[in-house]
């Protein structure tokens, strides 16, 4: 035996003590072995306090073996970085381990904050709304940030990888607990696919805490012969190391596996049938400081002498309140734990049980509950009560007995949590005092203790029918393996969990919140009566452990201070996840680089070639700008924005949506669609569109050509493409079927790229084409086709600048090509223009930019279509939402352009318009674009403003983080009015 | 999570599928009142029990297509093409 390993019994226990592994707490070196798992070995090196209390920084120590763990959840590093909130219960201690306790300052064995346990009386429910109201909130908010919380968020990459799986299943069993085993077996035959699921790394459950015999063999033999043949069959898999976290509809259910070292598996199961055979969880019981550490779960202690080998004390009190728990008292007994007394609220006691006491010399006082107990650092003794004749009071304290150790036993819950969040209801069992499942939408049943079936005989016959049942309801045939135990269990519950005398400030019902009975009396006198009130008023069962050993507690004295039955009061759902999963599990490979996949434009080599500074516009890499010569940004963009003015300038715009519809009513659906005649549309001609919502509101704008009589190409901005593809899909499948049209996304398969400029058109000319590119043949706002470089080509002439503009349409795969031949033959009189200048010509040029210009409130009226609206006889989809007074009103938010009256003042979008200040400076629209205009040397802008048509040279004023400053209204046009350049 | 049938290419998870909301909705005219528009606007059936809505294979065929569904219990009762009536689930 390692000499720190103090409370490590010489023989027996699930361990090896071939391997030691050495590990830190707090930085003291300390030595465990393999098959520990963190917190046994802590207790094994006689650690008592692990934690700080939440709220009241109390001492903590290990309460559990399990998942329900409330206080050692540690901060835990293996190499990796420093994880939070780890239940040390049930993680697996490997060697060098570094364990902290994350609360306690200036340690966790002297902690200053414990001066709020001296205050406790401040810190009721509901404090943050009582105490920090003088001054202020602030006042005391960097404190309360500091000392609250579990723990520290690990800081850089998480070193471990994180993986998304599919599986399905006829048959899947959560649990590998004796009910879980005996199903699993008995589904073995049906030929069914069977997923057996544990969140162990070993199978067995209860019966790795306390064997049995088993169809006549050591539990263990059986165990292992179950394992193999398990394995053996093709049908089943077995997941150990993996808990089932979410249960959701359609019977798909969710695992985290951790079954890998520095990996994490997140599976995704949808399966026919479920079974949970998920157990039940011991409740603590409720008496004056319950808190103290050495006082544990009596099954926990039992876990850690046959499991771990370890003694969890010296000298232990056992306390319960059915029978389950004097197996616990013997095992403690039988390894060298001297146990004083068993106190048992109970009158009348088995005299089977009461005789195996008498054997080890175990005092049993009855009729009894624990009233108080005492210690510094460590638990030292306990007082003993005698329940009064009708159980509200108690009579006869005794003098003090001394101990370390006190295992506590409320009786089981069962662990209800996954089907709860499958939709099960849960009924009050009054015999078992706990909730049991009683019925579910989904395809589910339970078994075992899970069921409220809490012997072991119970648990296996069980578990076998439930087995062969539900693989029968999957479409199998099988029969329920023979399973049975020669060892028996009695229960014999009596329903009292809390002391009725002692500080009720003291006592606690939630460990993890740092709930007492108080917290809930105040509750109740304050009328949180509801469960869901109490509930997040308390905060009981909100932490990191759900409740698992609070919920029961906290509504027993619910229903007592509301006076009603506990199935009335009834309980709060369960969610997803039973236990913490890790962020990562969730995110799978879905980041960095697997985010969002980034589109690249069919020319990105060249781009990259050229000096393009990426950014991401959408899915899309798009070159922000060009750092030619190593330019920096600004300097690119004013030099991009004059090249294209002085000469001619290159702009990719492949990400442009483009949307071909062909049929003969092709015409007919896209004037339903737009807010323009559609069908007074020339073939070889473009019209420029406003789409809206059926409420009226812009969702794109875009130009529209029609390529024939049948055919036509529809733009849209960048970032809308998918969505109107599915916008037009929709409105033709689910509203007009009836027309012939069919519409095709082609926006990948074209490559764009826009010439403009005034030399455009003599660059052009240059290039080997079978297309007419004057005037006369080709104008502003007509498009043709031929060929291009001996490729097919549709030329639009459309300007998004307000310059003589071609859109040159080219097979993706071709673009690159065009692009540099156009470069090529256009020299020094050609540039480059990234997306960042394209908008900053748009403005000049005052065109609207959706979704910057507009907002979720502005109509096809408010950017000046009443005209185009007015002329079109026909319906079209948002147009009855026009016609209501509201969206008529003189005063709505109107398109406007805005110059600042004086040349120094930094105008900027997101600025608002405001009223005189005699008038309250009320808000009366933004500024919605601005930018420093090279072309214009000055600053120019565009924005929405209540009657903004009305207002064009009226000076209003602008007020911008904090300062206000005078603009004038005008056109929303500042660059080449007359559009002379344009139509070139 | 559900698992929906389409039309056209089978039984496939949610994550395929797009929701649409109430489905069977008439589109008003332009001669319709403020109320009957506004009504068709923002008033969708919220039923406790069985909603007829509609749902497009956005990861598959890209068909809309119609599903009666329980809201309670998630269990679909139909699923049928665009165009057809509610089906009679009595």
């Amino acid at each position: 035996m390692a000499p720190t390993q103090k409370n490590r019994l010489t023989s027996g226990g699930r361990i090896d003590r071939s391997k030691p592994l050495s590990f830190k707490f707090n930085n003291r070196k300390l030595q465990g072995y393999q098959g520990d798992t963190i917190a046994s070995a802590l207790l094994a090196n006689d650690i008592s306090t692990v934690n700080r209390s939440f709220k009241y920084h109390r001492r903590r120590g290990i309460m559990s073996a399990g998942v329900e763990e409330t206080n050692a959840l540690l901060t835990v590093s293996d190499g990796k970085g420093d994880v939070p909130v780890v239940r040390t219960t049930v993680r697996a201690l490997v060697d060098d381990h570094q364990i902290k306790s994350p609360s306690g300052f200036p340690s966790v064995n002297f902690d200053l904050g414990r001066v709020l346990d001296f205050t406790h009386r401040l810190w009721t429910a509901g404090f943050y709304n009582k105490v920090f109201k003088w001054p202020n909130w602030h006042w005391y908010e960097g404190m309360v940030r500091r000392m609250a919380g579990l723990g520290n968020l690990p800081g850089g990459e998480d070193g471990n990888r994180y993986f998304h799986h599919n599986l399905h299943c006829d048959l899947l069993i959560v649990g590998a607990g004796p009910a879980g085993l005996a199903a699993a077996l008995s589904s073995v035959t049906s030929g069914a696919r069977v997923l057996l699921v544990e969140q162990d790394h070993e199978l067995g459950g209860s019966l790795l805490a306390n064997r049995a015999l088993i169809n006549a063999v050591d539990s263990d033999l059986w165990i292992s012969r179950t394992r193999s043949a398990l394995e053996e069959a093709v049908n089943v898999t077995v997941m150990t190391s993996s808990t089932v976290s979410g249960y959701y509809d359609h019977n798909v259910l969710t695992i985290i596996d951790r079954s890998t070292v520095g990996v994490k598996r997140f599976w995704k199961v949808r399966a026919k049938e479920v079974l949970l055979a998920t157990g039940a969880i011991e409740q603590p019981l409720v008496f004056e400081n319950n808190d103290r550490p050495g006082i544990m779960l009596a099954h926990a202690a039992m876990e850690y002498v046959n499991r771990y080998a370890v003694k969890p004390a010296d000298v232990m009190v056992v306390v319960t309140n059915n029978d389950s728990a004097y197996q616990v008292a013997f095992t403690l007994y039988d390894n060298g734990v001297r146990v004083p007394a068993i106190v048992d609220a109970r009158k009348n006691i088995a005299n089977e049980i009461v005789q195996q006491a008498n054997q080890r010399g175990i005092p049993i006082m009855s009729n009894s509950v624990i009233l108080n107990t005492f210690g510094t650092s460590v638990l030292s003794s306990v007082r003993v009560g005698t329940l009064s004749d009708d159980g509200k009071s108690t009579v006869n304290p005794t003098d003090e007995i001394a101990c370390q150790g006190l295992a506590i036993s409320g009786g089981f819950n069962p662990s209800s949590d996954l089907y709860s969040q499958a939709g099960g209801n849960l009924q009050y069992a009054a015999e078992l005092a706990c909730f049991v499942p009683m019925q579910c939408r989904q395809r589910v049943t339970v078994a075992g203790a899970a069921q409220g079936k809490f012997s072991l005989a119970e648990a296996l016959t069980e578990g076998a029918c439930a087995g062969s049942e539900a693989a029968n309801k999957a479409g199998f045939t099988c029969a329920p393996i023979d399973v049975t135990t020669s060892t028996t269990s009695s229960y014999n519950l009596k329903a009292v969990r809390i002391t009725p005398a002692g500080d009720s400030s003291r006592k606690w019902v939630d460990f993890m919140a740092d709930v007492t009975v108080a917290d809930i009396e105040l509750a109740v006198r304050e009328n949180f009566v509801s469960v869901q009130h109490l509930k997040r008023y308390t905060t009981t069962g909100m932490s990191a452990d759900q409740g698992k050993t609070s919920n029961l507690n906290a509504l027993t004295l619910l229903a007592e201070l509301t006076q009603k039955p506990i199935g009335e009061v009834g309980t709060t759902t369960f969610r997803p996840q039973f236990m913490p999963v890790p962020m990562g599990a969730i995110a799978g490979q879905r980041h960095g680089d697997f985010y969002t996949p980034a589109r690249l434009l069919p020319a990105h080599d060249w781009h990259v070639r050229h000096g393009a500074v990426f950014e991401n516009y959408g899915a899309w890499k798009r070159p922000e700008y060009y750092a030619t010569n190593g330019r920096d940004r600004e300097t690119a963009i004013r030099e991009e924005v004059l090249a294209l003015r002085r000469s001619a300038g290159l702009f990719d715009g492949s990400p442009l949506g483009k949307i071909e519809l062909t049929g003969p009513d092709a015409g007919e659906f896209l004037n339903r669609i737009y807010v323009n005649n559609v069908l007074t549309l020339k073939p070889g001609r473009i019209r420029y569109g406003l789409m809206l919502s059926e409420n009226g509101i812009i969702i794109d704008d875009g130009v529209f050509a029609r390529l024939a009589d049948d055919h036509y190409l529809v733009s849209t901005t960048s970032a809308n493409a998918d969505r109107i593809i599915a916008w037009l899909e929709e409105w033709h499948q689910c509203e007009w079927p009836d027309l012939e049209v069919i519409i095709s996304t082609v926006t990948s398969q074209w490559g764009v790229t826009t010439i403009a400029g005034p030399n455009a058109r003599v660059l052009l000319q240059g290039i080997e084409s079978d297309i007419d590119f004057s005037a006369q043949a080709l104008p502003h706002m007509s498009v043709a086709t031929g060929t291009l470089l001996g490729v097919p080509a549709r030329v639009q002439r459309v300007s998004y600048t307000g310059e003589m503009s071609f859109e040159i349409n080219v097979p993706a795969i071709q673009s690159q090509r065009v692009i540099e031949a156009l470069m090529n033959l256009g020299g020094n009189r050609i540039a480059p223009i990234g997306v960042e200048a394209s908008l900053l010509l748009r403005t000049e040029k005052g065109y609207l930019h959706v979704g910057a210009d507009t907002d979720g409130m502005t109509n096809a009226l408010d950017v000046g279509f009443a005209g185009i609206v007015a002329k079109k006889q026909s319906d079209f989809v948002g147009r009855r939402s026009l016609l209501r007074a509201d969206d008529q009103r003189k005063d709505r938010r109107q398109f406007v352009g805005v110059e600042p009256l004086n040349d120094n003042e930094n105008l900027q979008s997101g600025a608002h318009f405001v009223t005189p200040q005699d008038e309250g400076r009320r808000s009366q629209g933004i500024v919605t674009s601005a930018c420093f205009s090279p072309t214009l040397k000055r600053i120019i802008g565009l924005g929405l403003l209540e009657r903004g048509f009305e207002r064009k040279g009226e000076t209003v004023t602008v007020f911008d983080d904090g300062r206000t400053f005078d603009v004038r209204i005008t056109e929303p046009v500042f660059y080449d009015p007359s559009g002379e350049k344009m139509n070139a | 999570m559900l698992r929906l049938s389409c039309p056209w290419c089978g039984t496939r998870d949610e994550l395929e599928f797009s929701f649409g909301g109430e489905s069977h909705l008439t589109r008003p005219t332009l001669a319709a009142s403020d109320a009957i528009w506004s009504d068709y606007l923002f008033n969708k059936e919220n039923p406790k029990g069985i909603h007829f809505e509609r749902w497009m294979h956005s990861y598959g065929c890209g068909r809309w297509f119609n599903v009666a569904r329980d809201t309670v219990t998630h269990e679909i009762y139909a699923v049928y093409k665009m165009g057809l009536p509610k089906p009679d689930l009595d």
